[in-house]
């Protein structure tokens, strides 16, 4: 993006300016306000939460959370659930890739047909008779409940497909001279070279993963198997009343740190990576 | 090996096999499935009885359907023109080299990155007339808060106003993957011929950022479309309804009263509607791209 002709004419004008300077202090007002909550006694923001913007401020929120372990467990599930995820889209992805985009088998073309399908269903039309089907097979409140869902990722495997049928042929067809066999191609010539598309196909899945509601929601009826998407919407049901305003903002922002923390880091790449995928 | 081995079959099916075997049993099953159960009545746990289209026929008649459905497209009619116009607005002032766009790139999409759970528990705090920041600078100004929760009239606004804040990331990134990829030569045509800032947006970046657009219209559709978790936790769907979307509808039905063949129907019947979104899109993105001359 740095230096494309394109952007030649630096200056913004003022209007427009100002413009997006507004509209950035209206990103960001609510995260700030979120974090000056968290670090308020609840007491003092019984019925008057402007107290916010005045000290004493105080980490006991942050301290309690920390205390008190049930966050911790959510986030732990979390965790395990994105990651487990996440590895388990890579493989699957990257394997089905391979054989879409380097072998011929008997049914190749209406199989990948059959995958491509699925993007055009929406989580909706499956979500009730995924949870039936799960029931039957005894899958809630269990990580594997958790993680299969996230697995049927057609968009994924389209993405490795296409990104290893860029990949020129006379790479794997001289190791097959070779003697190779198609694992040894695709664990030590292919897979290298598609280490960009892993991270960007990583990165979305951790971010769906870690963010799902609806499908941790149903499948989960027990507080310890919670993710920390469904055990703080149900602390923010309990907190209808603003007694422990402080407290849930508290929770809202450690939920979310590990989250920044893989965002700053990995901005540059999480940008381009959105922009250029949702293009193709 | 021969080329001749390769093509004998078993390796290509065992590269692909375990992501079909995943797929069929966790994706296609249940959506085959999820057809014969909305077929079916079932009351609460158990196999029910087949009923025909009778579930689909009562959908129709049932005014809290109908309403969820009305509220469903509304707040896709208040998103979708605003998100896109915003978005691209931003795209435009933000495509250009240098620290200070990129750190206001990288803000418009922090939001992104959040669970629909903390984006509503920051926003039902910021909405809510007596404890809420909003209500805190309206009462700082002397005036009424706008009572966005617990107001019929406002509270599908209240939606979407979370709901753009939330994702105003993507869209803006896709405008400006697009405009990255207006060619650079026309520019610097028309800057020879001496067009103004004004013409060379209407003759040169719209039209180049039709399929963008497009994309980004449709996405926005197909996703609002299935809003959900805004509508369960920062209204509960009310007051009386008027923030319930099709799919708390569902979920309301399908966990609360566990008549699943009933909320499954009411599932289709959104599947279709956003089906018919996503052929239009693919239907619009083919033409555009021939009007571009097969780029």
């Amino acid at each position: 993006m740095a230096d494309d002709p394109v952007t030649r004419r630096n200056r913004l004008p003022l209007p427009a300016l100002i413009g997006v300077l507004v509209g950035a202090a209206i990103m960001l007002t609510p995260l700030v306000w979120t974090l000056l909550l968290s670090v308020k006694s609840n007491a003092a923001l019984i019925g008057n939460s402007s107290a916010a913007l005045s000290p004493p401020w105080t980490l006991g929120n942050y301290a309690a959370i920390l205390g008190n372990g049930q966050t911790l467990r959510w986030l732990l599930n979390s965790l395990i659930v994105s990651v487990g995820t996440m590895t388990g889209v890579l493989v699957l992805c990257s394997l089905a890739g391979y054989g879409f985009a380097r072998l011929e088998f008997p049914g190749r073309r209406p199989l990948f047909l059959l995958v491509l399908l699925g993007l055009a269903i929406p989580g909706q039309a499956v979500i009730l008779s995924q949870h039936q089907l799960f029931a039957w097979a005894n899958l809630h409140n269990s990580y594997p409940g958790l993680i299969l869902p996230g697995l049927t990722t057609s968009f994924g495997v389209f993405f490795m497909t296409q990104y290893m049928r860029a990949i020129p042929k006379e790479l794997d067809e001289a190791a097959r001279l070779d003697g190779a066999s198609h694992w040894r191609i695709f664990t030590r010539v292919i897979l290298p070279l598609t280490v960009p598309a892993q991270s960007t196909l990583a990165v979305f899945t951790f971010l769906g993963s870690w963010n799902d509601y609806w499908w941790p929601l149903i499948s989960v009826t027990r507080s310890d198997m919670y993710t920390l998407t469904v055990g703080l919407a149900a602390a923010q049901m309990n907190y209808a009343q603003t007694s422990g305003l402080g407290f849930l903002m508290a929770q809202a922002v450690f939920a979310s740190v590990p989250i920044f923390i893989v965002y700053l880091i990995f901005q540059k790449q999480i940008i381009q990576a959105m922009a250029g995928t949702a293009l193709k | 090996m021969s080329a001749g081995t390769a093509r004998r079959g078993d390796p290509g099916l065992a590269f692909v096999g375990p992501f079909l075997l995943v797929y069929l049993l966790v994706l296609i099953l249940p959506m085959l499935h999820g057809l014969w159960l909305s077929l079916k009545v079932i009351d609460i746990w158990g196999d029910g009885r087949f009923a025909g289209l009778a579930n689909y026929a009562r959908l129709f008649a049932d005014p809290v359907f109908g309403q969820s459905l009305i509220n469903t497209f509304l707040v896709a009619l208040m998103i979708v023109p605003l998100l896109t116009i915003i978005a691209l607005g931003l795209a435009l002032a933000l495509n250009r080299a240098g620290r200070g766009a990129a750190v206001l790139r990288g803000i418009f999409f922090s939001s992104s990155i959040l669970s629909v759970t903390i984006v509503t528990l920051i926003w039902r705090f910021i909405l809510a007339p007596d404890a809420g920041l909003l209500g805190e600078v309206a009462k700082g100004m002397g005036v009424e808060p706008l009572p966005f929760l617990s107001s019929p009239g406002l509270a599908l606004w209240a939606l979407a106003i979370t709901t753009i804040w939330w994702s105003i990331g993507l869209p803006m990134l896709l405008f400006l993957a697009g405009l990255q990829q207006v060619p650079a030569d026309l520019y610097e045509a028309a800057a020879l011929d001496g067009a103004s800032r004004w013409r060379t947006f209407a003759r040169i970046t719209v039209p180049s950022l039709r399929r963008t657009t497009i994309l980004v219209v449709m996405l926005q559709t197909a996703a609002q479309l299935q809003l959900f978790g805004q509508s369960q936790l920062l209204t509960a769907g009310g007051p009386s309804g008027a923030s319930r979307t099709v799919v708390l509808f569902m979920n309301e039905v399908a966990f609360g009263r566990w008549e699943l063949g009933y909320a499954q129907a009411a599932a289709e019947v959104l599947f279709v509607i956003i089906l018919c979104v996503t052929l239009t899109q693919y239907w619009l993105t083919g033409r555009a791209g021939e009007g571009e001359g097969g780029r």
